[in-house]
């Protein structure tokens, strides 16, 4: 059960090696959580991961998850609601792509698409109607910014975004009175091992300022967070901008 | 999906299907086909924190079950439904010479919520809780019958302070208060710190019925825990009427007596800072007040309470309405009670007065809150920035000076505590799990701290 401020006692990772993901769950166990389940295709780094979050006193067991495997959601994720209440579910999965060999290779481009788009509306939905049937609890979506207005860098990863973050704001109006909450989170670049060898911009954030965004929007119950809040402003001016302003943009 | 239940502060949002009974046959049918996520007594579900909520479950608010059974106004005994809230009790009982056994400043709270939170008032020093002045309940219980509780047995001990979660209270009789006037005689006094005003409690509170104290939190340095004390009795007959009495002698006193009518809100409303204890009178005595004006200062408080919350966390930005705070601390421990105000008194922004009460022997109930020593309790918005990581560092003083945290309006205690809080935890878990292996009864703060 969450408490006055917000805070769960219960989570449940989507993408169990996410560092974002990892980065808040730390900081949740460190305040309320005792229960994590990390959900992730089974690897080394999955129990690696759940190594390191038991090391902080917490219950840590892991599911068995593939985003590109819709079929199979159902199953995994049941088994984790039938063990007792979840307050917090993260859904943290997803892939870059990488832009310039996508667009020779469809197969893919549509792997990126599959995985953070039609991969997220499955396990959305499931972990949706599981919280809905207890009452109360959030689903807490990473996004990004770039889905807010794709860019010509990285589109076919911006457009699978621009679907999960449309599909996650209407999930979020759908639970609206059931208890349930949906918070969409729109990190700028995260720095990360995924993003290393990008140049440092000043909009640039941490994994452990995303987790932070993450606890103030759970006391606050916020539909949608940016982070750095800054993002905001400065992206609803470039979603302005004219396009053919827009397209010569170094972004 | 059924009708949302949330708590008057606000600050989780849990919902459940709303069952309001109209006859006991009713209610042990909702028992019976209560399903997977269990059910809870409540009455309307203005309560801070989550006592009496249970998400994805059923409430049964049972303020359609009101009725006052039997008055013996001669022995002061009340047999009534558990929905009947006590400020209509005190008005039927009131022109008979009677009131209920605890008043607080909460109005709408019923006799199944007076129990289910072992209820205390200003006068615990003097008559304890409200269990104590129990005689019989009868209980809807996990397996759908209906049973007599007395006090002697381990259910009743459970459900007193039990916060619902033994079963449901249908009616209860219990001894009442015998009072000759609706008026109380009021007296004010200012304490100028914490020391002056726990001297003071100390020294005179046992010679009266009700006794608290408002400290002003935005005291500081040595005004730390300034506070007004306000003590009062039950007005007896002869001193309005009888002979050297106030009508008697035509004094302005019994002239107020007269005048006395409920003010408007935004007089009676504590004005947030310190400016109600600069408008205290420094000591008056002998003030005469209405009952109702007394216990229920503020009424209004949940609607006034909020956008007072909205006002004070707006630097913070948005969320979480108010979070109240309600510890006790046995006597000899006021070097910890010191620790704890001094730590309130640094919070930022104006904030509403603790109230500091004297509290007198516990009852019987396993999870009761009263222990002898003092009570101290606040709200505060949700939103101040480290207010949860505060709160916390308070629980751990509290519970290491062998305090305890109320769990009646708490929303935020940290569940490894409440073993060392409330010692009889565990029997409370062991009995529930005899009486209702399948878990009919729970409640978000079951949940919550695992109950
Ligand atoms: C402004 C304010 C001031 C307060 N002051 C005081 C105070 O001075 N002293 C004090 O002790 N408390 C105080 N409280 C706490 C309050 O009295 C308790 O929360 C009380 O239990 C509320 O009762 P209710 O009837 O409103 O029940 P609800 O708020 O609906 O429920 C509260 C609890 O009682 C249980 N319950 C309700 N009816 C039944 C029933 N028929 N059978 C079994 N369980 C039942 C519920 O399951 C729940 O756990 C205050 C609360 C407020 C909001
Ligand atoms: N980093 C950034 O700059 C940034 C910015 C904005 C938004 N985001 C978004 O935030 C989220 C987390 O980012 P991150 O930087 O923490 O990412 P990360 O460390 O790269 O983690 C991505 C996670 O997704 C999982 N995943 C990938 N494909 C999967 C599949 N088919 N099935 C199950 N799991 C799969 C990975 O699991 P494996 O271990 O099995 O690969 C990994 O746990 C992502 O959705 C990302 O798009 C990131």
């Amino acid at each position: 059960m969450k408490d006055a401020f917000g805070l769960p006692q219960s989570l449940l990772v989507l993408g169990g090696t996410s560092e974002i993901a990892l980065a808040t769950a730390r900081r949740l166990v460190a305040r309320r959580a005792r229960t994590v389940w990390l959900a992730g295709r089974p690897s080394p780094a999955l129990e690696e991961a759940a190594g390191s979050l038991r090391a902080l006193g917490a219950d840590v067991r892991t599911v068995a998850f593939d985003a590109l495997d819709p079929e199979s959601h159902e199953t995994a994720l049941g088994k984790v609601f039938a063990e007792g209440d979840i307050d917090l579910v993260l859904l943290a999965f997803g892939v870059p792509g990488d832009q310039a060999h996508d667009e020779r290779d469809p197969v893919r481009a549509v792997r990126v698409a599959q995985t953070n788009y039609t991969g997220a509306v499955s396990a959305g939905l499931v972990a949706a109607r599981a919280l809905q049937a207890q009452g109360h609890g959030s689903l807490v979506v990473l996004s990004s910014v770039a889905g807010e207005r794709p860019r010509r860098a990285d589109f076919i990863y911006g457009s699978s975004k621009a679907g999960l973050d449309a599909f996650a704001h209407g999930l979020g109006d759908a639970l609206h009175g059931t208890g349930v909450h949906v918070m969409v989170v729109r990190p700028g670049t995260v720095r990360t091992a995924r993003t290393a060898g990008r140049a440092a911009a000043p909009l640039d954030t941490t994994p452990g300022a995303v987790a932070a965004a993450i606890e103030l929007g759970l006391r606050r119950r916020s539909e949608t967070v940016w982070v750095p809040g800054l993002l905001r402003p400065v992206m609803s001016a470039l979603r302005h901008a004219p396009r053919s302003l827009y397209r010569r943009l170094p972004l | 999906m059924g009708d949302t239940v949330t708590g008057m502060s606000e600050d989780t949002v849990s919902v459940a299907r709303l069952v309001r009974p109209r006859s006991y046959e009713e209610a042990a049918a909702a028992v019976r086909d209560s399903g997977a996520r269990g059910t809870l007594p409540g009455g309307p579900g203005r309560a801070y924190g989550d006592a009496a909520r249970n998400a994805g479950g059923a409430v049964l608010d049972l303020t359609g079950l009101d009725r006052v059974h039997v008055v013996d106004a001669d022995e002061g005994i009340v047999l009534c439904d558990a929905g009947v809230p006590l400020h209509r009790l005190a008005g039927v009982l009131l022109p008979l010479g009677w009131l209920p056994p605890v008043m607080t400043g909460d109005r709408g709270v019923t006799v199944g919520g007076a129990i289910a939170a072992d209820l205390h008032g200003r006068d615990h020093h003097v008559s304890g809780s409200f269990c104590r002045q129990v005689l019989s309940l009868e209980m809807l219980t996990a397996d759908g019958e209906v049973r007599t509780v007395t006090p002697d047995t381990e259910l009743f001990e459970a459900t007193a302070g039990g916060m619902g979660l033994t079963g449901i209270v249908l009616t209860a009789t219990f001894r009442l208060l015998p009072v000759e006037t609706p008026y109380l005689t009021v007296d004010t006094e200012r304490a100028a710190d914490l020391d002056a005003l726990l001297a003071r409690m100390a020294e005179g509170d046992h010679r009266h019925r009700y006794a608290a104290a408002r400290i002003d939190l935005t005291g500081r340095g040595t005004a730390t825990g300034r506070g007004v004390l306000v003590r009062a009795d039950h007005t007896p007959l002869d001193a309005l009427d009888g002979p050297g009495g106030l009508r008697d002698r035509g004094t302005r006193a019994w002239r107020r007596l007269q005048a006395l009518r409920p003010r408007p809100l935004h007089q009676r409303a504590a004005v947030a800072g310190d400016v109600w204890y600069r408008a205290a009178p420094r000591a008056r005595t002998g003030e005469i007040r209405r009952l109702s004006g007394f216990f229920h200062p503020l009424d209004g408080t949940q609607q006034w309470g909020r956008q007072w919350a909205q006002q004070w966390s707006r630097p913070y930005g948005r969320g979480g309405g108010l979070v109240r705070y309600r510890f006790a601390l046995g006597h000899g421990r006021e070097e910890a009670l010191h620790r704890v105000v001094g730590r309130l008194t640094a919070l930022p922004g104006p904030t509403l007065p603790a109230v500091l009460q004297h509290l007198g022997d516990a009852g019987t109930g396993w999870l009761s809150f009263p222990l002898p020593g003092w009570s101290l309790t606040v709200d505060l918005p949700a939103a101040l920035p480290g207010l949860a990581v505060l709160l916390d560092e308070l629980d751990a003083e509290v519970a290491a000076s062998g305090g305890r945290v109320a769990l009646a309006g708490d929303g935020r205690l940290r569940p490894d505590l409440l073993d060392t809080m409330y010692p009889r935890a565990a029997g409370f878990r062991a009995l529930r799990a005899r009486c209702d292996p399948r878990g009919v009864f729970t409640s978000d703060l079951a949940r919550r701290l695992g109950l």
